[in-house]
């Protein structure tokens, strides 16, 4: 752990490092930017399918079949075949990085939705809510701490994902990795998992502080997992 | 006035919840429908607020048809309780009150204003307003649920069996407090419940139901009391404290009951 | 798609190299089984002494956060440095790493979800504290567990075959070869017999369940 802990700081410490297109600040962005752009079309896909399976209760069965199917996929079967059919290059990786982050998002969706109280989705359409009006003001609120924890866990999902794209020659910060292990610089190799792992740290955190910024008090305490 | 005219509910699944149901209830009273448990009671209820289509007969409020109205439309005109309360555990009571007259398009300030009176109102102290529902006992909540469907100050209230969750104690405040509340506000009220007490405590007329989603007799509680209309009803009366009530009545009225071993 | 007259799936090259495939996929059972069976291990306990001392929950569960959020890739190559290529705990300590994040909570989660009055008719029949944990609250936290166990077993199966960049992936063998060799029949053949094991084991452990928990059953289904 200590050795750990020297190299890294040997290593993050040499200005070299810290400069040009192999430079930790370009690959951090490039990282961060496959995976920002990955989260956002998964969440554009997984969210609205799982509030419409949610809402009306139908094909659930379908979005949680498909959420064990993919935890059952390997990352990096994917990434190889997707590469070697389609090239290297940003598009055909981002599909295998979406591929992966749908399934979370819409499974928790969905549940949260669907988990929601009968009682009170009773309450709100008597009331004179409509479909509509009882999805965004009652069970959207209601099911939010399960829809960030789907956003969180895909947002960790595609960030250790984009670490092993690397492999197939794409930027971002599983560069340093892999070819800290080509060149038997294993310094480098440690500089590299640090950094992505104080990133997955960081991206988890913000969702938690995400999370008590936006989900209402009174539903802070329902939370579970899926 | 909402009249049922030979309403009839068959589910899906071929169940006949209520059936040829004909039914006047009265403006600016209380009503309820008391009867066993699956006896078509939230049905008739919910059919009212078009919760549940009926398949056959007609409803209307007033002399006109439930149907020529959009359900939405329909639905923020009428108060409607349920048993669990169904708060929004993501709003504040005073949001949860407000609830209605936010859908109307009330301003924030007016809707607020009015939520707050009405917390005072059901007998809640102004301190609720910021909490959340998972702060509040079950007969807090409840309190709440009918401060919610009293928000716009709908001619109607449909009510679900609003007090059946909570104990005795609470139970007996909660309705005596509507009593008050209601003798104020004079709205036209359908009450479910399945126990005939709270039925001949809070009702001025008293539809009794049979599984089967038939009318067994439609009657105040007094007339309800002293002649039940045929055997059902009695045995319906008989399995609670109204049995006692039923003696009581006719003790008053000085007719000599048959066989009870209490005479003094 | 540009495979140069190359076939998806050369059936030939599959027949020729079943025993391969048997060799590969009894390692990917080991290092991926193992991890769990280790994490099962540890987290009863630990789940069980986090609920009897309240104080100790925040950290473990912080840490079992902490530990989910990790990528594994970056862990197996720390632990390179500890363990080195050649062994396989380099891909069973960081997967026991990950199992127990998800078993620990789990294990809490079933352990709380004892109805208080059944835990005080325990007591009150006069079960001692270490009977009433064996026969009546593991137990009653089974299919709690149980749902953990198959998220881990499943995840840990496909997981794993990442370890094959510090050396050690069973199936993931697979992946390397074909990605070096510029040839997809390997890399299908790996996807689909680690999809296949995954979905072996999570349904023998949805068996499992059933013959363990008898009395949970009628409860599936009813809304
Ligand atoms: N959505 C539904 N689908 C099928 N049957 C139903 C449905 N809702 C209620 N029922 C059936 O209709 C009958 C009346 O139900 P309900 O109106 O809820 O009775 P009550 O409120 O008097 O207990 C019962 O037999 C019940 O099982
Ligand atoms: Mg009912």
């Amino acid at each position: 752990m200590i050795h750990i802990i020297q190299l890294f700081w040997d290593w993050i410490t040499q200005s070299a490092n810290w400069s040009g297109d192999d430079g930790i600040p370009n690959r951090l962005a490039e990282h961060l930017w496959y995976s920002g752009l990955a989260l956002l079309i998964a969440a554009a896909i997984g969210l609205p399918l799982g509030l419409l399976t949610g809402h009306t209760g139908r094909g659930g069965f379908l979005a949680v079949s498909l959420a064990n199917f993919g935890r059952a996929l390997p990352t990096l079967g994917i990434l190889v075949l997707v590469v070697l059919l389609y090239g290297v290059g940003l598009g055909p990786v981002l599909t295998a990085l979406i591929l992966l982050a749908v399934p979370p998002i819409l499974v928790n969706t969905y549940e949260g939705v669907r988990g929601v109280d009968a009682d009170m989705k009773d309450a709100a359409k008597g009331m004179g809510m409509t479909g509509r009006q009882v999805l965004f003001k009652v069970e959207v609120p209601a099911a939010l701490p399960l829809i960030l924890l789907g956003l969180r866990t895909a947002a960790i999902q595609i960030v250790a994902t984009a670490t092993v794209a690397a492999y197939v020659s794409l930027g971002g910060l599983g560069r340093y990795i892999f070819d800290g292990f080509q060149r038997q610089d294993y310094p480098m190799v440690v500089g590299g998992s640090v950094l992505v792992v104080l990133l997955a740290v960081i991206v988890s955190l913000g969702f938690l502080a995400l999370r008590r910024l936006v989900v209402p008090l009174g539903v802070r305490h329902r939370e579970k997992a899926v | 006035m909402i009249r049922f005219d030979g309403v009839t509910k068959r589910y899906a699944d071929g169940t006949v919840a209520v059936d040829a149901l004909s039914l006047d209830i009265p403006t600016g009273q209380i009503t309820v429908l008391v009867g066993p448990s699956g006896c078509g009671k939230t049905t008739s209820l919910r059919m009212i607020n078009r919760m549940v289509e009926p398949t056959g007969g007609t409803i209307s409020i007033d002399g006109e048809d439930i149907l020529s109205k959009e359900p939405a439309q329909l639905r923020r005109g009428i108060g409607y309780v349920i048993q669990q309360a169904g708060l929004f555990p993501h709003r504040t009571i005073i949001d949860n009150i407000a609830t209605v007259p936010y859908l109307l398009g009330w301003d924030k300030k007016k809707a607020r204003a009015r939520a707050m009176e009405l917390l005072e109102r059901v007998g809640l102290d102004l301190r609720m307003a910021k909490r959340y529902p998972f702060q509040l006992s079950g007969g807090q909540q409840q309190r709440v649920g009918v401060a919610r469907a009293l928000a716009a100050d709908p001619p109607i209230m449909l009510m679900d069996e609003p007090f059946s969750a909570v104990d005795p104690i609470v139970r007996k405040s909660l309705q005596d407090e509507f009593l008050r509340l209601q003798a104020e506000l004079k709205k036209t009220i359908v009450f479910v419940t399945h126990d005939i007490d709270e039925a001949v405590k809070l009702g001025h007329e008293i539809a009794v139901m049979a599984v089967g989603g038939k009318l067994a007799q439609l009657a105040t509680p007094e007339e309800l009391l002293a002649a039940p209309e045929d055997g059902f009803v009695a045995e319906f009366l008989g399995g609670t404290r109204g049995l006692r009530r039923l003696r009581f009545a006719r003790e008053l009225d000085a007719e000599p009951a048959a066989s009870t071993s209490e005479e003094p | 798609m540009d495979l140069h007259g190359e076939p998806l799936v050369r059936w030939n090259w599959v027949a020729d190299h079943v025993d391969l495939f048997a060799t590969l996929t009894r390692q990917h059972l080991f290092l991926s089984l193992m991890p769990v069976l280790l994490g099962l291990l540890i987290a009863v306990p630990l789940g069980v002494v986090s609920v009897r001392w309240r104080w100790l929950y925040p950290p473990v569960f912080a840490a079992a956060n902490l530990l989910y959020t990790v990528p594994s890739l970056a862990l197996f190559m720390l632990m390179l440095d500890i363990t080195g290529l050649l062994s396989p705990w380099t891909a069973i300590i960081p997967l026991t790493g990950f199992t127990l994040s998800v078993l620990v909570p789990n294990v809490v989660d079933g352990l709380r979800q004892v109805p208080d009055p059944v835990r005080q008719a325990a007591t009150a029949m006069g079960f001692g504290r270490l009977r009433r944990l064996l026969q009546v609250e593991l137990p009653i936290a089974v299919p709690i567990v149980m749902a953990g166990l198959r998220v881990t077993t499943v995840s840990s199966i496909s997981l794993v075959s990442v370890a094959v960049l510090v050396g050690q992936g069973g199936l993931g063998q697979l992946f390397i070869e074909g990605a070096q060799k510029d040839f997809p029949t390997p890399i299908i053949v790996g996807i689909v017999l680690i999809t296949l094991l995954a979905a072996v084991f999570d349904l023998l452990l949805v068996v499992a369940q059933r013959l363990l928990t008898p009395w949970a059953r009628t409860r599936r289904g009813t809304p």
